[in-house]
């Protein structure tokens, strides 16, 4: 086997180092009832050329993203990576090292996470960030238990155009903690009336915007509405590019940022790993609540700059039952495709590369709601916004992909009972080109 | 600027380079080379990517556009190539040489799944796309769900929790369904031995349940006595890792099995440690009713600094209906991914709910399986039995020098105490950092947390014999060091590595989490 260095006289030689006759003396402490006869029932070992033609007959049968007309959002975007990032990633000291516990020898970790902490504060326009969660949709599950931890109340308010597989994580992490969330109703195109459902009792109100329709909110009032209450604002993003163009969370005066980073640097990859981002304000009572790890500044013996994971007594390994989230292993190889692309990007680039999105979709949103029948439902977007059809959007969306073009999400695909089910959230990026739109605009003709 | 007796600069001449050593005008020494932070490097205008100029249409933001700057510069691509590459050389890594972190399984990661996960038919397809432009996808998640079922012999896996940690939150989630679904509230003690990662109380408390500590025995295995003691009717399960983060096999799981399920409870195994054991003993024959995982322990995909894991968990038939959505099933030659509870519901299901957005880490999949399917059934076998004589060639020769914490054999980790350090002034941590200077790793340390100055050395199954040797001539070496009173070797550790020893008190009593603009700090400090 390709992977195992030891010869059959390396094993003999060790075992009687060791002073035992046979590996099986090495199990002994096994049940005899576990002890199986045999190897297991699976297929033998492969060369990696067998391994190879395995994956590529499967992969065969998906349509990749970079085929076709490519729209499809809510949640996960289409963009560039420069070949740099995934260069960088795949050198061996980042790719196959492991948590930084041994700072001395591992600043390269290190400082890449205290420079993507930098640069996810600046950009969500918070004081503070950690060093990465497992993704958007968990980022903001453990923004709301820390809401709670911080208001020490146990209701969370869920805007209903919230990803609803946001909405699921925050509901399914909340509820076992006697933590009540309740989701208001969705409602495309507008903000769901969350101000009413604040109460004194209520710890956060969670609102994501651009929202799971592409819609654009401002942020203010709410923010003002839940702090008149003694809440917290929690505010979510799915398309970490939006912040390129639009107003901060922070400039609306979010309490706590979260998001999914997954546009810049990490790919499509069906869904994971992906790199959630979560930012706070600088306030003793929030940083010491965190989930996650966070890098900070120290010295060395010799009075060097250098970096360490710090506040680690909020963690499970030190504090146990009483840490602030279970997390162990985050997102470390994901938050550095992160790092690199945004050190590539800078503001300047990364600006850009918002307005161009920006365009791609209000040229796209232009001219399909053009089409007869088709409304658009969004006014104010980014790169993504959601269309009425004349008929359920599930059908059109299979007969576009019969013509090899992926046109979007159904929202019947997120929302159950049926009353979404002639909207279409379509998503434009850089990556789409002239081309593209005009062969999703007439096709759409033809299928509506 | 400062000069010395010689009339030379006994600063570095970039003041930015802050982590810089002083005794060169550079700050660099040969081949370690200083690095500011970007922040300290780049310019807001400066742009590593060729981007079209857009139009300049109007904005329809509702009026929210940005005002005013981000505050991130940018590099130019040879200037970022540059600064990652440096940085990436104060890295310790799997490639580089032995990486013993016991309970963590830094084995080698093959390339060929790096190639895999980036076929674009996986690398480059979206979540939500029409599920009949990814059965090739699904197909694979089937297939990693069979080889993981076929394994741990259970009838369900739920393929979506992110990492370990996430993946006994999703067992410790479908133990609380099930007792909620029996009706049992009072069932809220759960059983943890001390010896168990934090990971395991924290999970518990996470999922409303109170942690009970049951401790370890003198032979470092659950003290059976005391575990019968506080079984009762309050009692909801227990959560074990075995083999143990002793690096031992709790040889009467079988009873802890039966004694909790006899109590109404059920057995939650932290499966930290299958690497173990994968292919020679199948969980689900010791009575497990859910273990999660780590595809980046056992399986071998890369850690990448502290993840992405994935934590899939297996079920027994007793908690198989409260697994969470989504899932994947085959019907005939189609596959199909069920994202919703209503439509488990309809299948039968009672999923607790849903853990995360789409459908777990797919990059981490491929991978996994690439490992399994070109391992083999023999092939796995031969590598947990490999990873086991390891560990016990290590223990073997250490033991004469070093103090092993329990008598016997061991699993695929040595466990030693600090017994041998005693009175030489020299602690765990001097040990570990005296280690680097010989470029080397260090091995887990402090942990577990039933040893006196743990050291869990997990070797893995992927290094020689030669690797072993010189790696056991090298620990030797240093034993017999601290104890004929060569403290300062120890003390001044590490010497030769990139950094010094790092001022964590300082770090965590004023936390920098951030680089500020110098102006800031000094207006700050006004």
């Amino acid at each position: 086997m390709r992977y195992l260095p030891l010869t059959p006289e390396d094993r003999q030689a060790m075992l009687k180092t060791v002073g035992v006759s046979s590996i099986d003396a090495l199990f002994q402490d096994v049940p005899e009832a576990a002890r199986l006869d045999g190897p297991v029932d699976l297929p033998r070992r492969a060369t990696e050329l067998e391994v190879e033609r395995a994956f590529t007959r499967m992969a065969r049968k998906n349509t990749a993203a970079g085929e076709v007309p490519f729209f499809v959002g809510a949640g996960a975007y289409k963009h560039h990576v420069p070949a740099t990032v995934d260069h960088l990633i795949q050198r061996s000291e980042y790719l196959t090292s492991y948590t930084p516990y041994q700072p001395e020898i591992s600043q390269g970790t290190l400082q890449t996470l205290f420079e993507f902490q930098t640069q996810v504060a600046a950009l969500t326009g918070m004081d503070v960030a950690n060093a990465s969660m497992y993704d958007g949709s968990t980022s903001c599950a453990e923004a709301v238990l820390m809401a709670c931890r911080i208001t020490k109340r146990n209701r969370a308010v869920l805007s209903g155009n919230l990803h609803p597989h946001y909405a699921g994580a925050t509901h399914t992490l909340a509820k076992y903690m006697d933590i009540d969330t309740v989701s208001q109703d969705a409602q495309p195109g507008s903000l769901d009336d969350i101000a009413a459902s604040i109460d004194d009792e209520t710890a956060c109100v969670v609102v994501q915007n651009p929202d799971v329709f592409g819609k654009v909110h401002d942020l203010e009032p709410l923010a003002n509405a839940a702090h008149a209450k003694g809440a917290l604002l929690i505010a979510v993003f799915t398309e970490v590019v939006s912040l390129g163009l639009m107003k901060s969370p922070g400039a609306m005066d979010a309490d706590i940022v979260v998001g999914e980073g997954q546009s810049l640097g990490v790919g499509l990859q069906f869904g994971g790993p992906y790199v959630g981002l979560f930012a706070c304000r600088n306030d003793r009572n929030f940083i010491r609540n965190m989930p996650g790890r966070l890098a900070g500044e120290t010295v060395d013996a010799d009075g060097r700059r250098g970096f360490v994971l710090t506040l680690s007594t909020r963690e499970q390994h030190i504090r146990r039952d009483k840490a602030t989230s279970n997390i162990c292993t985050n997102s470390g190889l994901m938050a550095l495709a992160w790092t690199i692309h945004m050190t590539l990007l800078g503001q300047s680039g990364f600006s850009k590369l918002a307005q161009l999105n920006h365009e791609r979709a209000c040229e796209l949103a232009d001219r399909l709601s053009a089409l007869p029948g088709v409304e658009l439902v969004t006014d104010a977007f980014f790169n993504e916004f959601t269309l009425r059809l004349p008929k359920p959007a599930a059908g059109v969306v299979d007969a576009l992909a019969k013509k090899d073009i992926l046109a979007g999400v159904p929202a019947s695909r997120l929302y159950r009972g049926g009353a979404f089910d002639d909207l279409l959230i379509v998503a434009a990026t850089e990556t789409n080109t002239e081309a593209d739109l005009g062969a999703f605009e007439s096709a759409l003709k033809e299928v509506l | 600027m400062a000069m010395n007796t010689q009339g030379r600069p006994s600063k570095p001449l970039h003041v930015f380079d802050a982590g810089a050593y002083d005794d060169t005008f550079s700050g660099s020494r040969g081949l370690d080379q200083a690095e500011p932070l970007i922040f300290e490097r780049g310019h807001f205008d400066n742009c590593g990517v060729d981007l079209e100029e857009p139009k300049g249409l109007p904005t329809r933001l509702g009026g929210l556009d940005r005002e005013g700057e981000i505050g991130v510069p940018g590099l130019s691509e040879p200037e970022t190539m540059r600064h990652y590459v440096r940085l990436s050389r104060k890295n310790y890594a799997i490639d580089l040489g032995l990486y013993p972190l016991g309970s963590c399984t830094m084995k080698h990661n093959p390339r060929l799944n790096e190639k895999l996960a980036r076929l674009p038919g996986f690398g480059d397809i979206h979540p939500l796309q029409p599920q009949s432009t990814v059965q090739g996808a699904f197909e694979l998640i089937g297939e990693l769900a069979h080889w993981l079922m076929t394994l741990t012999n259970t009838p369900a896996v739920a393929m979506s929790p992110k990492a370990g940690a996430h993946g006994e939150l999703c067992g410790m989630m479908a133990i609380r369904a099930a007792l909620d679904a029996r009706g049992e509230k009072h069932r809220r003690r759960v059983l943890v031995p001390e010896s168990a990662h934090g990971t395991n109380p924290a999970t518990a408390v996470q999922c409303g349940f109170t942690v009970d500590e049951i401790p370890a025995n003198e032979g470092g295995r659950v003290d059976m006595e005391a575990f019968k003691a506080k079984l009762g009717d309050d009692v909801a399960g227990i959560m074990l890792t075995n083999p143990n983060t002793c690096g031992l096999f709790e040889r009467d799981i079988k009873e802890i099995a039966d004694l909790i399920h006899e109590a109404g409870g059920y057995f939650y195994c932290d499966g930290a440690n299958f690497n173990a054991i994968v292919g020679r003993v199948r969980p689900g024959d010791l009575g497990i009713d859910a273990m999660h995982i780590n595809l980046h322990k056992t399986f071998s995909t890369p850690h990448g600094g502290g993840g992405p894991g994935s934590g899939p968990t297996v079920f027994s038939e007793a908690l198989a209906p409260y697994a969470p959505v989504p899932y994947v099933k085959q019907d005939g030659e189609t596959w199909t991914m069920v994202e919703h509870e209503d439509e488990a519901r309809a299948d039968g299901a009672d999923p607790f709910g849903r853990m995360t957005a789409f459908h777990g880490n797919m990059g981490m999949f491929t991978r996994a399986l690439s490992y399994m399917m070109s391992h083999g059934s023999d092939g796995l076998k031969q590598a947990a039995e490999d990873a086991v004589l390891n560990a016990n060639y290590i223990l073997a020769r250490l033991k004469h020098v070093m103090t092993p914490a329990f008598d016997g054999t061991c699993m695929h980790e040595a466990l030693f105490d600090d017994r041998f350090l005693k009175d030489t002034g020299v602690s765990t941590l001097d040990f570990a950092k005296a280690m680097i200077d010989e470029g080397y790793h260090p091995m887990t340390m402090y942990f577990p947390l039933v040893v006196h100055g743990a050291m869990l050395i997990e070797p893995t199954e992927t290094e020689s014999i030669g690797s072993l040797d010189r790696f056991c001539d090298t620990l030797e070496g240093l034993a017999l060091a601290a104890r004929s009173g060569e403290t300062e070797r120890f003390t001044a550790a590490p010497r030769h590595a990139p950094a010094k020893r790092l001022d964590e008190t300082k770090a965590a009593r004023n936390p920098v989490l951030r680089w500020t603009p110098p102006q800031d700090s000094a207006q700050a400090a006004e």
